[in-house]
């Protein structure tokens, strides 16, 4: 059914299709509309059978979930940034566990300074923890991905985070299809654990495991993820032969069967990103874009084929691993690896902390790359006069105090 | 359903890993010897009886206990219970009233009709017993259960000895030892009542015996030299008690004076209150706490009323009247003469000076050797004459029922050995289960039961039994006082306390076990083991 | 002289134990063959789950083994065997769980330090809307992943008042690290991280908090203490949690020979010293009120507790009897007038 509606919303009512049988709430922006959203669909009915527990952190929410979902429940949650970190721990249990659990992040920055607004820097610390990771470009995606997640997650018991860009996507109000019930039954069978705590047939669970057996543990969970990079775009096939759309899979590419530069991100600035190549490419500039949706497990081949025939890849990425660079840069890198004639790689870090990307801003980058190729990470529309001065003043004086503030404090003065 | 590899495990897997190996020290049952039962003559299993009645299984309590003493409804109105004395729960509030619990399982014994069984085969050798007092029926129905042909000579009248015609029926009634010497005679044993043996040797060969056990007692008063005239009514206590048992009562006056300090004055002085004197007094050289009687009988006698003159000598006894001598202690606790002079009036004068053993009936026997008046036997009862053995009062002993109801027991043993041509082994002895051992925090505090008391007024006119018995309620919970020194009671403890589930319980009546694979050696079993019946042993490396 | 009839006897919790006369044998024992079975302890039967069973990897003398057995066993029994535990890491979940074996009989989850609380929340969260009513969940944990890394999970799990019976075995340290101080740790009592060093040797007074009174404040259904020294006592306890629903709270302590420094055979002869000497009160809370003490039956002297213990030996050292020994009675002695744990008579 289409529906104008918030991506928050909307994304609660597919939630609410899946039938999640435990939910657990904690409040942080941007990720909050979504949760709020599904509890007043438990509140008021429409989602039956279904714990709605208001939790006492993210830590907390992430616990409840595993209890549950160890216990045969379809569990899910919500969360964002600090949250993430809050619960990280529990992150990296949940997949060490093998529990099928769902979450959303509204992807925000990570503080200090405290930011509530959109970058992918919190999917990034939990790039290892063991969940898969997928990136909604638009709501339509990540309604339709929440649905494929819960089938993902549980044919590999292994969580999945879907991550959908704070603001951008969670609060952005626009159409979208909201599957049926019934369909989404179809697609959706009920959840069949492999493990599960029941009285009738003990298990213990969660053993202390020692260097015997370790690596072993940590290769299985590596092997399922390889595994997931064919069930993905499976899941993708059958989701569009049941709802007539095509949501979800390892990545999608735009105009790249000619492209002698190849841009790849991740999330809803591929939109953005989209509409600079129409217009570049009216300028004769042959260029293209591989949205990546699953982030893990990272599709090494897949990218690889996708990006063999370009000559250049930019890399746009909401996140920097301070002290090295854009992560995605670096796993991208990792794809081209040992081919004959890789492609140049250039890496961009881009909409930090919620700095809007423009199509300028992008099409200079693009430019740029073929005629000013930069070495290492560069920042999309960095002050850099403000940088130069701190960095100045930096060398001077040998306390500073922290960058962020510092930049903040020139900025403030400046304007 | 296969699991996820490693992170989950199959339960109660951890049995693979055998613990036992870090033991250095292991836990080991023992039996340790209770001192109830260490301190009992008769050498009875008194937690082993008193274990079975807390269960409410008295005749399985009364079979253990007569495995041993076949005489308890007796033995509960009359033993001086030294195992009380030495009892450990003493030490936690009051001891156990072992005594009171033995009679009620005698008397139900006697109301259920329980009987001993005969034995299973007989020897065919033949026994003589010389005295129906406890020591002899006790080493009669020990060798009868041993399968032995028994015959009991007894110069008087009727069986029990001393006890009938010694002891007071209002301590013992005499129905009580009608009904437990029926028992020994249903057995097969044979009581030949009015015939004195005065040649022992002779009576062995006349009826082709093949041993004998002396238990004559020890019937002959021992008199003190005090000028008496020719008027005065002197008696002895021995005399008066088993006239009370012949008929003729005895006439002791308005006003008795007893002489002595033991039971039998008391005794005695008791009994001249129930036959109607007005005043019985007790004259003793020493003071309260130097009497050789009991407290508790003193306690009696003196709530019915019986007064004691304490560091008096009877100096001159005349009509009507003695001249008593006030004594003093001396450093070492002797009494040592005043000089200040005192006269009671007084009816009769009755002297409960002790006993000493008539001794003729072993005149012509070669090789027995007499000392001090008594038989001298060695550590199997056996006198110097083989073939003849002896226990009981005319021994070197302390003179009371249980003593001698051990005596026989002991002997009978050893004739038994010894007609067989062997010599008796006991068992080794456990070690003493002392207080130490014990864990008492797990048992409850709980004050002894105390028997009903007749009331006093009763109990001075007539010969109705003083101290009443426990019903089966207080028996009850008298015997589940006992604290089971040294023995495993079943409380469950070890099989809980146990950090590795290490210890198999085995089910009613079977105990436990410990699980070797597993047990730590942690000791918390020994720790907590109520009853000190779990030792650690160091473990051989 | 009126007596208890010693033909009946009664078990109620708390103070109701001590009245369970068996004719005064084994009133204070694990079993005994002379009372009728319902009136026996789980502990004493045969068929007790054994819910952590042998081959576990605890010391000798573990206090938390065998309060782990003792409750869950309980628990087993109440819940006729539909027990779901969840673990938090420490002691317990290492010597329990360590692959390839594990020592437990039921199902069990261990997923985190400071989460057990909420992991159970979730479990029973499953059974309720499973409509497994019949299922119910304990949470357990050691003293730190309870008392301070667990306090949020935990106090969020009673303050929703979720359906979990929470057991803290308090062996008053972090023991699986090695013996650090946690907020159970006794003032004076030297650890890893409170060493005897300095002018005030061993943890500070003035420190520390209680958990079964924060529990009460949350004004749960149920909260009670108790100690490894008295099973019937312990059983009843977790038997009456059991009988309840909602979030509970029993916090047991556990003697641990290897961190107090004591020796294997003493760990439940210290845990009732902690008892008579007042210096680990017991007692029963419902809905944020105390409902019944556990009182002192042979008052003892604070040092008597400390001699044993390795870890107050700095209070003994020399002939002056250290100041801090006073402070440690007075703390006993603030207790037994706070929870009223002697009998006026
Ligand atoms: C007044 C009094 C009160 C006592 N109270 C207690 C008490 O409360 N508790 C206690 O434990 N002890 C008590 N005693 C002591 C106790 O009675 C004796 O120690 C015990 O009876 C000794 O037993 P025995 O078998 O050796 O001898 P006895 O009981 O004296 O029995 C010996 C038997 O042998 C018979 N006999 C003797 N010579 C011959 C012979 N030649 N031929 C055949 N038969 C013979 C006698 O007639 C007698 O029946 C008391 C003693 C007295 C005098
Ligand atoms: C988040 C986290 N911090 C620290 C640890 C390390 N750690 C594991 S067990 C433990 C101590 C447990 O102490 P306690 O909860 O009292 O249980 P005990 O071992 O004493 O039974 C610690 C500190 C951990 N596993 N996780
Ligand atoms: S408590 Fe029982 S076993 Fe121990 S001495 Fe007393 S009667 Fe004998
Ligand atoms: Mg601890």
């Amino acid at each position: 059914m289409l529906k104008q509606i918030e991506g928050s919303r909307a994304m609660a009512e597919a939630i609410a299709l899946c039938r999640p049988e435990i939910i657990c709430a904690y409040p942080i922006t941007p990720q909050t509309h979504i949760v709020e959203g599904v509890g007043a669909l438990v509140r008021d009915g429409t989602l039956q059978n279904c714990e709605f527990i208001n939790v006492e952190s993210e830590f907390a929410a992430l616990s409840v979930a595993i209890g549950a979902s160890a216990a045969g429940a379809r569990a899910y949650t919500a969360t964002a940034s600090q949250g993430l970190l809050f619960m990280a721990e529990a992150v990296y249990n949940a997949s060490g566990l093998g529990l099928p659990i769902v979450m959303t992040l509204g992807n925000r920055a990570i503080g200090a300074p405290i930011n509530i607004w959109n970058d992918h820097s919190e999917a990034m610390s939990m790039r290892d923890a063991g969940w898969m990771q997928l990136f909604a470009e638009t709501n339509q995606e990540a309604v339709d991905l929440h649905i494929q997640a819960f089938k993902l997650a549980e044919e590999m018991s292994m969580p999945v985070m879907v991550c959908v860009d704070g603001f951008i996507l969670t609060h952005a109000v626009e159409r979208v299809d909201i599957p049926q019930q019934e369909d989404v039954d179809t697609y959706l069978p009920p959840y069949e654990p492999v493990q599960v705590l029941d009285p009738a047939d003990p298990i213990s669970i969660g053993a202390m495991v020692g260097p015997e057996a370790f690596t072993e543990v940590r290769f299985l969970q590596h092997y399922k993820q390889q595994q997931a990079l064919s069930l993905i775009p499976v899941l993708a096939d059958e989701f569009e032969d049941l709802f007539g759309r095509r949501s979800g899979g390892l990545l999608r590419t735009y105009k790249t069967e000619d492209a002698e530069l190849i841009v790849v991100a991740m999330g809803s600035v591929c939109g953005t990103i989209k509409d600079t190549i129409d217009e570049l490419r009216e300028e004769g500039f042959l260029i293209g874009l591989v949205t990546l949706i699953s982030y893990r497990p990272f599709p090494v081949d897949q990218l690889r084929d996708a990006l063999a025939e370009a000559e250049h890849i930019v890399v746009v990425e909401k996140s920097v691993s301070v002290g090295m660079g854009g992560p995605l840069a670096n796993d991208i890198d990792l794809a081209l690896r040992n081919m004959a004639h890789p492609p140049r790689l250039h890496s961009a870090v881009a909409g930090l902390g919620g700095r809007p990307i423009t199509k300028n801003s992008l099409a200079d980058l693009f430019r740029q790359s073929l005629v000013q190729p930069w070495e290492g990470t560069h920042f999309l529309d960095l002050n850099e006069r403000i940088v130069a001065r701190n960095i100045h003043r930096s060398r001077k004086v040998r306390r500073s105090g922290p960058i962020a503030e510092n930049l903040i404090r020139q900025m403030a003065t400046e304007n | 359903m296969e699991h996820p590899y490693a992170i989950t495990l199959d339960v109660g897997t951890s049995l693979a890993n055998h613990t036992g190996s870090w033991r250095t020290k292991r836990p080991v049952y023992v039996d340790r010897l209770p001192p109830c039962n260490a301190a009992c003559p008769a050498g009875e299993n008194i937690q082993a009886w008193l274990f079975r009645a807390e269960s409410g299984d008295y005749e399985a309590a009364w079979r253990k206990l007569t495995e041993n003493n076949p005489l308890p409804a007796i033995m509960g109105r009359v033993c001086y219970h030294p195992c009380q004395g030495a009892c450990n729960r003493g030490e936690v509030d009051e001891a156990v009233g072992i005594n009171s619990v033995e009679r009620f399982l005698g008397d139900e014994a006697l109301k259920q009709g329980w009987g001993f069984d005969k034995p299973e085969t007989e020897s065919g050798k033949r026994v003589l017993i010389v005295g129906a007092g406890p020591s002899g029926l006790s080493a009669a129905y020990h060798l009868r259960r041993l399968g032995h042909q028994v015959t009991i000579k007894e110069a008087g009248p009727l069986p029990g000895g001393m006890m009938r015609f010694g002891i007071p029926k209002y301590r013992l009634p005499r129905e009580i030892i009608d009904g437990e010497v029926k028992r020994i005679t249903d057995m097969g044993v044979a009581i030949e009542y009015g015939v004195k043996v005065d040649d022992i040797a002779e009576t062995m060969r006349e009826g082709r015996f093949d041993a004998a056990f002396l238990a004559v007692g020890a019937h002959i008063a021992k008199r003190a030299y005090i000028p008496a005239g020719a008027a005065a009514r002197v008696l002895d206590a021995v005399s008066v008690l088993h006239s009370m048992e012949d008929g003729e009562k005895p006439m002791l006056g308005r006003r008795v004076v007893v002489y002595g300090g033991g039971n039998t004055a008391l005794d005695v002085a008791r009994t001249a209150k129930r036959l109607g004197a007005e005043e019985a007094v007790i004259v003793y050289r020493r003071t309260r706490d130097k009497m050789p009687a009991h407290d508790f009988e003193l306690e009696e006698a003196l709530q019915e009323g019986v007064l004691v003159k304490w560091l008096s000598t009877i100096r001159n006894v005349e009509e009507g009247e003695i001249t008593v001598e006030r004594m003093e202690l001396d450093a070492s606790g002797f009494p040592q003469p005043t000089g200040e002079i005192e006269t009671l009036a007084t009816d009769s004068v009755v002297l409960a000076l002790g006993q000493d053993v008539d001794l003729s009936l072993l005149d012509n026997v070669p090789g027995l050797e007499i000392d001090k008046g008594v038989v001298k036997v060695g550590p199997n009862m056996m006198t110097g004459a083989p073939g003849i053995f002896a226990g009981g009062d005319m021994v070197p002993s302390e003179r009371t029922v249980t003593v001698a109801v051990g005596h026989g027991k002991k002997a009978a043993r050893h004739i038994d050995a010894w007609l067989r041509g062997e010599t008796y082994e006991p068992a080794e002895k456990h070690e003493l289960a002392s207080f130490d051992k014990l864990n008492t925090w797990y048992y409850d505090d709980a004050p002894r039961t105390i028997q009903p008391v007749l009331a006093d007024v009763r109990r001075t006119s007539t010969f109705e039994e003083v101290v009443g018995g426990l019903d089966e309620t207080n028996a009850l919970y008298e015997a589940r006082r006992c604290l089971s020194c040294g023995n495993c009671f079943e409380c469950d403890n070890c099989y809980g306390v146990c950090p590795d589930n290490s210890v198999i319980k085995l089910g009613p009546g079977n105990r436990f076990k410990f699980n070797y694979d597993y047990c730590k050696g942690c000791g918390v079993c020994a720790a907590e083991c109520p009853c000190g019946a779990i030792q650690m042993v160091p473990e051989a490396i | 002289m009126e007596k208890d009839n010693p033909m009946t006897s009664e078990t109620t919790p708390g103070d109701g134990v001590q009245k369970l006369h068996f004719y005064q044998k084994g009133t204070f024992t694990v079993g005994n063959r002379l009372v009728s079975s319902d009136e026996r302890s789980v502990q004493s039967s045969i068929d007790r789950s054994n819910a952590l069973t042998c081959g576990h990897r605890a010391c000798q003398g573990c206090g938390e083994a065998l309060g782990a057995r003792y409750a869950i066993d309980t628990a087993m029994e109440a819940a006729g065997g539909n027990l779901i535990a969840v673990n938090a890491t420490g002691c317990l979940e290492v010597f329990t769980t360590p692959y390839p074996e594990s020592a437990w009989q039921l199902p069990w989850l261990h997923s985190l330090f400071g989460n057990a609380a909420a992991v159970a929340t979730g479990v029973a969260a499953a059974m309720r809307v499973k409509g497994r009513r019949e299922v119910r969940v304990v949470a357990q944990g050691g003293d730190g992943g309870t008392t301070d890394i667990g306090l949020q999970c935990l106090s969020g799990m009673f303050e929703r008042n979720d359906d979990v019976l929470y057991i803290c075995y308090d062996n008053e340290g972090y023991m699986n690290t090695g013996v650090q101080r946690s907020s159970a740790t006794p003032p004076a009592a030297r650890t890893a991280t409170t060493p005897v060093l300095g002018d005030e040797p061993g943890n500070v007074f003035g420190t520390g908090k209680s958990v079964p009174k924060i529990a009460v404040a949350h004004e749960i259904p149920y909260v009670a203490t108790a100690t490894v020294a008295d099973l019937r006592d312990l059983e009843a306890k977790v038997k009456k949690a059991m009988s309840i629903h909602g979030a509970r709270y029993i916090q047991i302590d556990v003697p641990c020979p290897l961190g107090w420094g004591a020796a294997s055979h003493e760990t439940i002869h210290l845990a009732r010293l902690a008892v008579e000497t007042g210096f680990y009160p017991i007692f029963e809370a419902e809905h944020g009120r105390v409902t019944s003490v556990r009182k002192i039956r042979h008052q003892v002297p604070v040092t008597e507790y400390l001699k044993l213990q390795k870890r107050f030996a700095h209070l003994f050292k020399g002939d002056k009897v250290d100041p801090r020994v006073a402070r440690l009675q007075a703390r006993c002695d603030a207790n037994i007038a706070e929870y009223g744990l002697l009998d006026a008579a």
